[in-house]
Protein backbone atom coordinates (compact mmCIF):
# COMPACT_ATOMS: atom_id res chain seq x y z
CA UNK A 1 0.00 0.00 0.00
CA UNK A 2 1.49 3.14 -0.88
CA UNK A 3 0.34 4.98 2.11
CA UNK A 4 1.68 2.43 4.10
CA UNK A 5 4.73 4.37 5.42
CA UNK A 6 5.03 7.89 5.98
CA UNK A 7 7.26 8.70 3.15
CA UNK A 8 4.60 7.26 1.19
CA UNK A 9 1.45 8.92 2.57
CA UNK A 10 3.40 12.16 2.07
CA UNK A 11 3.78 11.31 -1.74
CA UNK A 12 0.27 10.60 -2.39
CA UNK A 13 -1.40 13.57 -0.64
CA UNK A 14 1.18 15.63 -2.44
CA UNK A 15 0.22 13.59 -5.51
CA UNK A 16 -3.35 15.49 -5.19
CA UNK A 17 -1.62 18.87 -6.17
CA UNK A 18 -3.20 20.74 -9.27
CA UNK A 19 -6.15 18.66 -8.83
CA UNK A 20 -9.42 21.07 -9.39
CA UNK A 21 -12.97 20.86 -8.15
CA UNK A 22 -16.01 22.57 -9.51
CA UNK A 23 -15.97 24.46 -6.32
CA UNK A 24 -13.14 26.01 -4.88
CA UNK A 25 -10.97 28.77 -4.21
CA UNK A 26 -8.22 29.54 -6.34
CA UNK A 27 -5.12 30.79 -4.33
CA UNK A 28 -3.70 33.09 -5.39
CA UNK A 29 -6.33 35.00 -6.55
CA UNK A 30 -4.40 36.43 -9.46
CA UNK A 31 -4.24 32.85 -11.27
CA UNK A 32 -7.89 33.68 -11.61
CA UNK A 33 -8.44 33.14 -15.66
CA UNK A 34 -10.45 36.11 -16.48
CA UNK A 35 -10.69 38.99 -13.69
CA UNK A 36 -13.49 41.49 -14.25
CA UNK A 37 -10.87 44.05 -12.81
CA UNK A 38 -7.26 45.67 -13.35
CA UNK A 39 -4.51 42.68 -13.34
CA UNK A 40 -3.42 42.09 -9.87
CA UNK A 41 -6.33 43.71 -8.19
CA UNK A 42 -8.35 40.13 -7.72
CA UNK A 43 -7.82 39.41 -3.85
CA UNK A 44 -10.57 36.54 -3.93
CA UNK A 45 -11.56 34.04 -6.04
CA UNK A 46 -13.29 30.94 -5.26
CA UNK A 47 -16.70 28.94 -6.34
CA UNK A 48 -18.80 28.05 -3.32
CA UNK A 49 -20.20 24.25 -3.73
CA UNK A 50 -24.09 24.13 -3.21
CA UNK A 51 -25.02 23.59 0.21
CA UNK A 52 -21.48 25.44 1.46
CA UNK A 53 -20.39 28.59 2.85
CA UNK A 54 -16.77 30.77 3.00
CA UNK A 55 -16.00 33.84 4.68
CA UNK A 56 -13.00 36.48 4.39
CA UNK A 57 -11.88 39.87 5.55
CA UNK A 58 -12.26 42.28 3.17
CA UNK A 59 -10.38 45.98 3.17
CA UNK A 60 -12.76 49.28 3.09
CA UNK A 61 -12.84 49.84 -0.98
CA UNK A 62 -13.44 46.75 -2.26
CA UNK A 63 -15.39 45.34 -5.01
CA UNK A 64 -17.48 42.29 -4.54
CA UNK A 65 -19.10 40.30 -7.11
CA UNK A 66 -21.75 37.30 -6.41
CA UNK A 67 -22.64 35.10 -9.68
CA UNK A 68 -25.27 32.72 -9.67
CA UNK A 69 -23.71 30.45 -11.99
CA UNK A 70 -26.15 27.78 -13.11
CA UNK A 71 -29.75 29.55 -11.47
CA UNK A 72 -30.05 28.22 -8.57
CA UNK A 73 -27.70 29.47 -6.19
CA UNK A 74 -28.77 31.23 -3.26
CA UNK A 75 -25.99 33.85 -1.73
CA UNK A 76 -27.12 34.46 2.20
CA UNK A 77 -24.83 37.30 3.27
CA UNK A 78 -23.93 38.32 6.97
CA UNK A 79 -21.54 41.24 7.24
CA UNK A 80 -19.63 42.27 10.68
CA UNK A 81 -17.10 45.61 10.68
CA UNK A 82 -13.83 43.86 11.20
CA UNK A 83 -12.49 43.02 14.45
CA UNK A 84 -15.42 44.83 15.79
CA UNK A 85 -18.13 42.59 15.61
CA UNK A 86 -20.48 44.38 17.49
CA UNK A 87 -21.02 46.53 14.73
CA UNK A 88 -22.58 44.63 12.13
CA UNK A 89 -25.53 44.66 9.31
CA UNK A 90 -29.16 45.53 10.38
CA UNK A 91 -31.71 44.07 8.29
CA UNK A 92 -34.39 46.14 9.94
CA UNK A 93 -32.57 49.72 9.71
CA UNK A 94 -31.02 48.92 6.31
CA UNK A 95 -34.93 48.55 4.93
CA UNK A 96 -36.75 51.26 7.19
CA UNK A 97 -34.08 53.55 6.79
CA UNK A 98 -34.19 53.18 3.42
CA UNK A 99 -38.28 52.86 2.79
CA UNK A 100 -37.75 49.66 1.14
CA UNK A 101 -37.95 46.34 1.70
CA UNK A 102 -36.04 45.10 -1.57
CA UNK A 103 -32.69 45.16 -1.98
CA UNK A 104 -31.18 46.16 -5.25
CA UNK A 105 -28.78 48.27 -6.98
CA UNK A 106 -27.87 51.80 -5.39
CA UNK A 107 -28.80 50.43 -1.88
CA UNK A 108 -26.68 50.81 0.97
CA UNK A 109 -25.94 47.68 3.51
CA UNK A 110 -26.44 49.13 7.21
CA UNK A 111 -24.60 48.90 10.11
CA UNK A 112 -26.95 48.86 13.94
CA UNK A 113 -24.58 52.39 14.09
CA UNK A 114 -25.82 54.38 11.52
CA UNK A 115 -23.12 53.35 9.10
CA UNK A 116 -22.30 51.62 6.23
CA UNK A 117 -21.10 48.71 5.63
CA UNK A 118 -21.49 47.74 1.98
CA UNK A 119 -23.25 49.14 -0.79
CA UNK A 120 -24.98 47.43 -4.09
CA UNK A 121 -23.39 49.04 -7.39
CA UNK A 122 -24.61 46.42 -9.49
CA UNK A 123 -27.22 43.59 -9.80
CA UNK A 124 -28.63 41.87 -12.89
CA UNK A 125 -30.79 39.63 -10.71
CA UNK A 126 -33.37 41.64 -8.95
CA UNK A 127 -34.59 38.72 -7.13
CA UNK A 128 -33.44 39.41 -3.76
CA UNK A 129 -34.80 39.32 -0.12
CA UNK A 130 -34.46 40.54 3.03
CA UNK A 131 -37.58 39.47 5.09
CA UNK A 132 -36.71 35.47 5.32
CA UNK A 133 -33.41 35.17 6.96
CA UNK A 134 -31.53 31.95 6.04
CA UNK A 135 -32.90 28.17 7.06
CA UNK A 136 -32.30 26.31 10.03
CA UNK A 137 -31.61 22.88 11.31
CA UNK A 138 -35.13 21.90 12.71
CA UNK A 139 -36.83 23.36 9.39
CA UNK A 140 -34.51 21.64 6.87
CA UNK A 141 -34.72 18.31 8.91
CA UNK A 142 -38.09 18.10 8.43
CA UNK A 143 -38.26 19.29 4.79
CA UNK A 144 -35.05 17.63 3.54
CA UNK A 145 -34.97 14.82 6.30
CA UNK A 146 -31.50 16.61 7.43
CA UNK A 147 -29.73 20.00 7.66
CA UNK A 148 -26.14 19.14 9.56
CA UNK A 149 -23.31 20.69 7.97
CA UNK A 150 -21.80 17.51 6.86
CA UNK A 151 -25.59 16.44 5.40
CA UNK A 152 -26.93 16.38 2.18
CA UNK A 153 -28.98 19.44 3.02
CA UNK A 154 -26.98 21.66 4.88
CA UNK A 155 -28.96 24.59 6.99
CA UNK A 156 -27.24 28.47 5.98
CA UNK A 157 -27.57 28.73 10.08
CA UNK A 158 -25.47 25.86 10.72
CA UNK A 159 -23.13 26.87 8.32
CA UNK A 160 -23.18 30.63 9.66
CA UNK A 161 -22.30 29.20 12.97
CA UNK A 162 -19.05 27.71 11.53
CA UNK A 163 -18.34 30.40 9.37
CA UNK A 164 -18.42 32.71 12.44
CA UNK A 165 -16.44 30.56 15.15
CA UNK A 166 -13.64 31.31 12.56
CA UNK A 167 -14.08 34.67 13.26
CA UNK A 168 -13.97 34.63 16.64
CA UNK A 169 -18.05 34.90 16.91
CA UNK A 170 -20.58 32.49 18.82
CA UNK A 171 -24.28 31.98 17.62
CA UNK A 172 -25.04 34.61 19.88
CA UNK A 173 -23.30 37.08 17.14
CA UNK A 174 -25.52 36.06 14.25
CA UNK A 175 -28.24 38.87 13.48
CA UNK A 176 -30.77 38.28 10.64
CA UNK A 177 -29.08 37.80 7.18
CA UNK A 178 -29.71 38.50 3.57
CA UNK A 179 -30.32 36.89 0.58
CA UNK A 180 -29.43 37.18 -2.90
CA UNK A 181 -30.61 35.56 -5.93
CA UNK A 182 -33.92 34.47 -4.92
CA UNK A 183 -37.06 36.49 -5.00
CA UNK A 184 -39.36 37.07 -2.07
CA UNK A 185 -42.53 40.19 -2.74
CA UNK A 186 -44.78 41.12 -0.11
CA UNK A 187 -48.57 41.48 -1.26
CA UNK A 188 -50.64 43.73 0.08
CA UNK A 189 -51.96 41.36 3.24
CA UNK A 190 -48.44 40.72 4.02
CA UNK A 191 -47.93 36.82 2.95
CA UNK A 192 -45.35 36.38 0.67
CA UNK A 193 -44.62 35.33 -3.14
CA UNK A 194 -41.85 33.61 -4.01
CA UNK A 195 -40.35 34.64 -6.96
CA UNK A 196 -37.32 32.94 -7.31
CA UNK A 197 -34.38 32.90 -9.66
CA UNK A 198 -34.04 35.59 -12.61
CA UNK A 199 -31.80 32.24 -14.29
CA UNK A 200 -28.07 31.66 -14.85
CA UNK A 201 -25.54 34.23 -14.86
CA UNK A 202 -26.84 36.94 -12.89
CA UNK A 203 -24.60 39.04 -10.54
CA UNK A 204 -24.38 41.37 -7.49
CA UNK A 205 -21.55 43.58 -7.33
CA UNK A 206 -21.21 44.69 -3.53
CA UNK A 207 -18.91 47.50 -2.45
CA UNK A 208 -16.80 47.66 1.15
CA UNK A 209 -17.43 50.70 2.95
CA UNK A 210 -15.70 49.96 6.33
CA UNK A 211 -13.10 46.93 6.43
CA UNK A 212 -15.55 44.27 7.14
CA UNK A 213 -15.90 40.29 7.78
CA UNK A 214 -18.19 38.66 5.10
CA UNK A 215 -19.87 35.77 6.03
CA UNK A 216 -21.20 33.99 3.01
CA UNK A 217 -23.68 30.78 3.11
CA UNK A 218 -24.74 28.96 -0.47
CA UNK A 219 -27.90 27.06 0.17
CA UNK A 220 -31.75 26.87 -1.01
CA UNK A 221 -33.66 30.28 0.12
CA UNK A 222 -36.25 29.37 2.77
CA UNK A 223 -39.24 29.59 1.02
CA UNK A 224 -38.20 27.91 -2.12
CA UNK A 225 -41.34 25.46 -2.72
CA UNK A 226 -39.57 23.05 -4.11
CA UNK A 227 -39.70 19.68 -2.33
CA UNK A 228 -35.88 18.85 -3.63
CA UNK A 229 -32.99 20.58 -2.15
CA UNK A 230 -31.88 22.57 -5.13
CA UNK A 231 -28.33 24.47 -5.06
CA UNK A 232 -25.97 25.26 -7.78
CA UNK A 233 -22.48 26.63 -6.97
CA UNK A 234 -22.03 30.51 -6.56
CA UNK A 235 -19.09 32.34 -8.15
CA UNK A 236 -17.62 34.66 -5.48
CA UNK A 237 -14.78 37.24 -6.60
CA UNK A 238 -13.75 40.13 -5.00
CA UNK A 239 -10.76 42.96 -5.71
CA UNK A 240 -9.40 46.66 -4.61
CA UNK A 241 -11.21 49.69 -5.91
CA UNK A 242 -12.26 52.61 -4.46
CA UNK A 243 -14.78 52.92 -1.28
CA UNK A 244 -17.51 55.42 -2.20
CA UNK A 245 -16.45 59.24 -2.34
CA UNK A 246 -18.35 63.02 -1.82
CA UNK A 247 -19.13 63.64 -5.85
CA UNK A 248 -19.82 59.89 -7.00
CA UNK A 249 -23.82 59.48 -7.62
CA UNK A 250 -24.32 57.44 -4.93
CA UNK A 251 -22.81 59.79 -2.17
CA UNK A 252 -26.13 62.16 -2.11
CA UNK A 253 -28.51 59.60 -3.96
CA UNK A 254 -31.28 60.05 -0.71
CA UNK A 255 -30.71 62.11 2.30
CA UNK A 256 -30.61 59.17 4.57
CA UNK A 257 -28.28 57.86 2.70
CA UNK A 258 -26.46 60.87 2.33
CA UNK A 259 -25.87 60.98 6.14
CA UNK A 260 -25.14 57.24 6.01
CA UNK A 261 -22.09 58.46 4.57
CA UNK A 262 -21.16 61.22 6.20
CA UNK A 263 -21.90 59.21 9.69
CA UNK A 264 -19.46 56.68 8.03
CA UNK A 265 -16.75 58.96 7.06
CA UNK A 266 -16.70 60.78 10.22
CA UNK A 267 -15.95 57.45 12.50
CA UNK A 268 -13.30 56.62 9.93
CA UNK A 269 -11.76 60.03 10.08
CA UNK A 270 -12.08 59.91 13.75
CA UNK A 271 -9.64 56.94 14.14
CA UNK A 272 -7.12 58.23 11.31
CA UNK A 273 -8.78 55.45 8.80
CA UNK A 274 -9.58 57.91 5.81
CA UNK B 1 -59.37 36.33 30.25
CA UNK B 2 -60.07 33.85 32.96
CA UNK B 3 -57.16 32.97 34.55
CA UNK B 4 -55.74 34.58 37.63
CA UNK B 5 -54.13 37.22 36.94
CA UNK B 6 -50.18 37.30 39.02
CA UNK B 7 -48.81 40.90 37.66
CA UNK B 8 -50.12 43.59 36.32
CA UNK B 9 -47.31 46.80 35.87
CA UNK B 10 -47.91 50.03 33.91
CA UNK B 11 -44.83 50.70 31.86
CA UNK B 12 -44.56 54.26 31.65
CA UNK B 13 -43.98 55.94 28.40
CA UNK B 14 -40.48 55.84 26.84
CA UNK B 15 -39.77 53.18 29.74
CA UNK B 16 -38.47 49.73 29.59
CA UNK B 17 -39.78 46.71 31.18
CA UNK B 18 -39.10 42.85 31.65
CA UNK B 19 -40.15 39.66 33.04
CA UNK B 20 -39.46 36.22 32.74
CA UNK B 21 -43.03 34.48 31.68
CA UNK B 22 -43.34 30.93 32.69
CA UNK B 23 -44.14 27.99 30.01
CA UNK B 24 -48.21 27.74 29.94
CA UNK B 25 -48.55 32.12 31.40
CA UNK B 26 -49.79 34.50 29.11
CA UNK B 27 -48.89 38.46 28.81
CA UNK B 28 -51.31 40.65 27.90
CA UNK B 29 -49.95 43.67 26.34
CA UNK B 30 -52.73 46.69 26.34
CA UNK B 31 -52.18 49.89 24.42
CA UNK B 32 -53.84 51.84 27.08
CA UNK B 33 -54.45 55.57 24.87
CA UNK B 34 -53.86 54.14 21.58
CA UNK B 35 -51.69 53.74 19.23
CA UNK B 36 -48.10 53.07 21.32
CA UNK B 37 -45.61 51.03 19.94
CA UNK B 38 -44.74 48.25 21.92
CA UNK B 39 -40.98 47.12 20.90
CA UNK B 40 -40.58 43.74 22.34
CA UNK B 41 -38.06 40.92 22.54
CA UNK B 42 -38.14 36.89 23.60
CA UNK B 43 -35.56 34.56 24.77
CA UNK B 44 -35.87 31.46 26.03
CA UNK B 45 -34.85 32.11 29.68
CA UNK B 46 -32.92 29.14 30.22
CA UNK B 47 -30.58 29.78 27.09
CA UNK B 48 -30.89 32.87 25.56
CA UNK B 49 -28.72 32.63 22.83
CA UNK B 50 -31.99 31.49 21.59
CA UNK B 51 -33.96 33.94 21.36
CA UNK B 52 -36.88 35.72 18.87
CA UNK B 53 -36.01 35.34 15.34
CA UNK B 54 -37.91 37.66 13.02
CA UNK B 55 -36.48 35.50 9.42
CA UNK B 56 -37.93 32.39 11.12
CA UNK B 57 -41.23 33.95 12.06
CA UNK B 58 -41.96 35.21 8.82
CA UNK B 59 -40.90 31.65 7.04
CA UNK B 60 -42.89 29.55 9.04
CA UNK B 61 -46.05 31.73 8.75
CA UNK B 62 -45.57 32.75 5.67
CA UNK B 63 -46.52 36.36 6.25
CA UNK B 64 -44.57 39.79 7.47
CA UNK B 65 -47.54 40.54 10.03
CA UNK B 66 -48.68 39.16 13.47
CA UNK B 67 -51.84 38.46 14.61
CA UNK B 68 -53.82 36.00 16.48
CA UNK B 69 -52.73 32.49 15.76
CA UNK B 70 -49.21 34.05 15.20
CA UNK B 71 -46.19 31.97 16.56
CA UNK B 72 -42.89 33.84 17.51
CA UNK B 73 -39.89 31.27 16.50
CA UNK B 74 -36.54 31.51 17.94
CA UNK B 75 -33.25 31.65 15.58
CA UNK B 76 -33.26 27.90 16.01
CA UNK B 77 -37.12 27.63 14.65
CA UNK B 78 -38.32 26.29 17.77
CA UNK B 79 -41.42 28.27 19.29
CA UNK B 80 -41.27 31.04 22.26
CA UNK B 81 -45.09 32.46 22.46
CA UNK B 82 -47.73 32.14 20.69
CA UNK B 83 -50.48 35.31 19.77
CA UNK B 84 -53.48 33.94 21.04
CA UNK B 85 -55.66 36.97 21.41
CA UNK B 86 -55.40 40.38 18.98
CA UNK B 87 -57.96 43.13 18.87
CA UNK B 88 -55.95 45.14 16.35
CA UNK B 89 -55.52 42.51 13.49
CA UNK B 90 -51.76 43.24 12.63
CA UNK B 91 -48.24 44.13 14.07
CA UNK B 92 -45.11 44.60 12.71
CA UNK B 93 -42.08 42.37 12.19
CA UNK B 94 -39.59 44.64 9.86
CA UNK B 95 -39.23 47.57 11.41
CA UNK B 96 -36.93 47.02 14.10
CA UNK B 97 -36.56 48.94 16.95
CA UNK B 98 -35.42 52.91 16.68
CA UNK B 99 -31.91 53.84 18.10
CA UNK B 100 -30.35 57.37 18.67
CA UNK B 101 -27.49 56.42 15.54
CA UNK B 102 -30.89 55.30 13.16
CA UNK B 103 -32.43 58.44 13.61
CA UNK B 104 -29.69 60.31 12.72
CA UNK B 105 -30.09 58.79 9.23
CA UNK B 106 -34.27 59.06 9.18
CA UNK B 107 -34.42 62.29 10.78
CA UNK B 108 -31.09 64.11 11.12
CA UNK B 109 -28.69 64.77 13.78
CA UNK B 110 -30.26 67.01 15.40
CA UNK B 111 -32.35 63.92 17.32
CA UNK B 112 -28.90 62.83 18.49
CA UNK B 113 -29.97 63.71 22.55
CA UNK B 114 -33.48 61.79 22.31
CA UNK B 115 -33.80 58.50 24.14
CA UNK B 116 -34.83 55.17 21.40
CA UNK B 117 -35.73 51.37 22.25
CA UNK B 118 -31.78 50.28 21.38
CA UNK B 119 -31.39 51.94 24.74
CA UNK B 120 -33.77 51.07 26.76
CA UNK B 121 -32.95 47.08 24.68
CA UNK B 122 -29.12 47.84 26.28
CA UNK B 123 -30.30 49.02 29.58
CA UNK B 124 -32.95 46.10 30.41
CA UNK B 125 -30.99 43.52 29.13
CA UNK B 126 -28.20 44.09 30.83
CA UNK B 127 -29.76 43.33 33.83
CA UNK B 128 -29.67 40.02 33.03
CA UNK B 129 -26.55 39.57 31.11
CA UNK B 130 -27.58 40.21 28.05
CA UNK B 131 -25.61 42.72 25.33
CA UNK B 132 -25.50 44.80 22.09
CA UNK B 133 -25.23 41.43 20.33
CA UNK B 134 -28.29 39.94 21.88
CA UNK B 135 -30.20 42.59 20.37
CA UNK B 136 -31.66 41.38 16.54
CA UNK B 137 -34.78 42.80 14.88
CA UNK B 138 -37.48 42.85 17.30
CA UNK B 139 -41.22 42.66 17.00
CA UNK B 140 -43.25 46.35 17.55
CA UNK B 141 -46.87 45.90 18.66
CA UNK B 142 -49.21 48.11 17.68
CA UNK B 143 -46.89 49.48 14.85
CA UNK B 144 -48.10 49.86 11.54
CA UNK B 145 -45.97 49.30 8.48
CA UNK B 146 -47.21 48.46 5.38
CA UNK B 147 -44.93 47.45 1.63
CA UNK B 148 -46.15 48.59 -1.41
CA UNK B 149 -46.01 47.16 -4.52
CA UNK B 150 -42.93 48.50 -5.18
CA UNK B 151 -41.42 47.52 -1.59
CA UNK B 152 -41.40 50.71 -0.65
CA UNK B 153 -42.69 50.36 3.44
CA UNK B 154 -42.78 53.25 5.81
CA UNK B 155 -44.15 53.38 9.43
CA UNK B 156 -48.05 54.89 9.10
CA UNK B 157 -50.56 56.12 11.11
CA UNK B 158 -51.27 53.35 13.60
CA UNK B 159 -55.00 51.40 13.56
CA UNK B 160 -55.03 50.51 17.25
CA UNK B 161 -56.99 52.46 19.97
CA UNK B 162 -57.58 52.91 23.63
CA UNK B 163 -57.89 49.87 25.72
CA UNK B 164 -57.04 47.67 22.83
CA UNK B 165 -55.06 44.52 24.14
CA UNK B 166 -53.17 41.21 22.61
CA UNK B 167 -52.36 38.29 24.81
CA UNK B 168 -49.61 36.05 24.27
CA UNK B 169 -48.91 32.77 25.48
CA UNK B 170 -45.55 31.30 26.50
CA UNK B 171 -44.89 27.64 24.69
CA UNK B 172 -41.50 27.78 27.04
CA UNK B 173 -40.48 29.30 29.85
CA UNK B 174 -39.19 33.05 28.11
CA UNK B 175 -37.62 36.37 29.20
CA UNK B 176 -39.38 39.07 27.64
CA UNK B 177 -37.47 42.76 27.05
CA UNK B 178 -39.95 45.55 26.14
CA UNK B 179 -39.34 48.90 25.05
CA UNK B 180 -42.63 51.40 25.52
CA UNK B 181 -41.06 53.16 22.37
CA UNK B 182 -40.09 57.03 23.10
CA UNK B 183 -39.75 57.92 19.08
CA UNK B 184 -41.33 61.16 18.65
CA UNK B 185 -40.40 61.65 14.95
CA UNK B 186 -42.78 59.14 13.56
CA UNK B 187 -46.56 58.05 13.77
CA UNK B 188 -45.66 55.49 16.15
CA UNK B 189 -46.61 56.26 18.87
CA UNK B 190 -49.03 59.10 17.26
CA UNK B 191 -46.23 61.76 17.80
CA UNK B 192 -47.05 61.40 21.45
CA UNK B 193 -45.54 57.98 23.47
CA UNK B 194 -47.86 56.91 26.27
CA UNK B 195 -48.10 54.45 28.60
CA UNK B 196 -48.91 51.13 28.35
CA UNK B 197 -50.10 48.01 30.56
CA UNK B 198 -48.48 44.56 31.18
CA UNK B 199 -50.33 41.68 32.79
CA UNK B 200 -49.07 38.14 33.37
CA UNK B 201 -51.79 35.50 33.61
CA UNK B 202 -51.33 32.34 35.50
CA UNK B 203 -51.24 29.23 33.42
CA UNK B 204 -54.45 27.49 32.33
Amino acid sequence: MATATTYGARAHARAQEGTRAEAMPVVPASAWPAPPCEAGHLVWAETVACGNYTHKVLARGTELRLTDLSGDACAHLLLFAADRPWERLNVADTVKVQWNAYLGEGQLLLSDQGRVLATVIADTSGRHDALCGTSGLVRNTERYGDGAPQSESPAGRELFKLAAAKNGLAPRDLPPSLSFFQGVEVREDGSLDFTGSAGPGVSVTLRTEQDVTVLLANVPHPADPREAYTSTPLEVLAWRAEATRSGDPLWEATPEGHRAFLNTAEFLAARGIA
Amino acid sequence: MSEQTVERTTVAARAAWSAVVRAGATLTITDLHGNQAVDFLVYDAGDTSVRYSAPDTIQAQGNIFLTTGSVLMSNEHTPLMTVVADDVGRHDTVGGACSKESNTLRYGHHTWSQHACVDNFLAEGARYGLGKRDLVSNINWYMNVPVEKDGTLGIVDGISAPGLSLTLRAERDVLVLVSNCPQINNPCNGFEPTAVEMTIGAPE
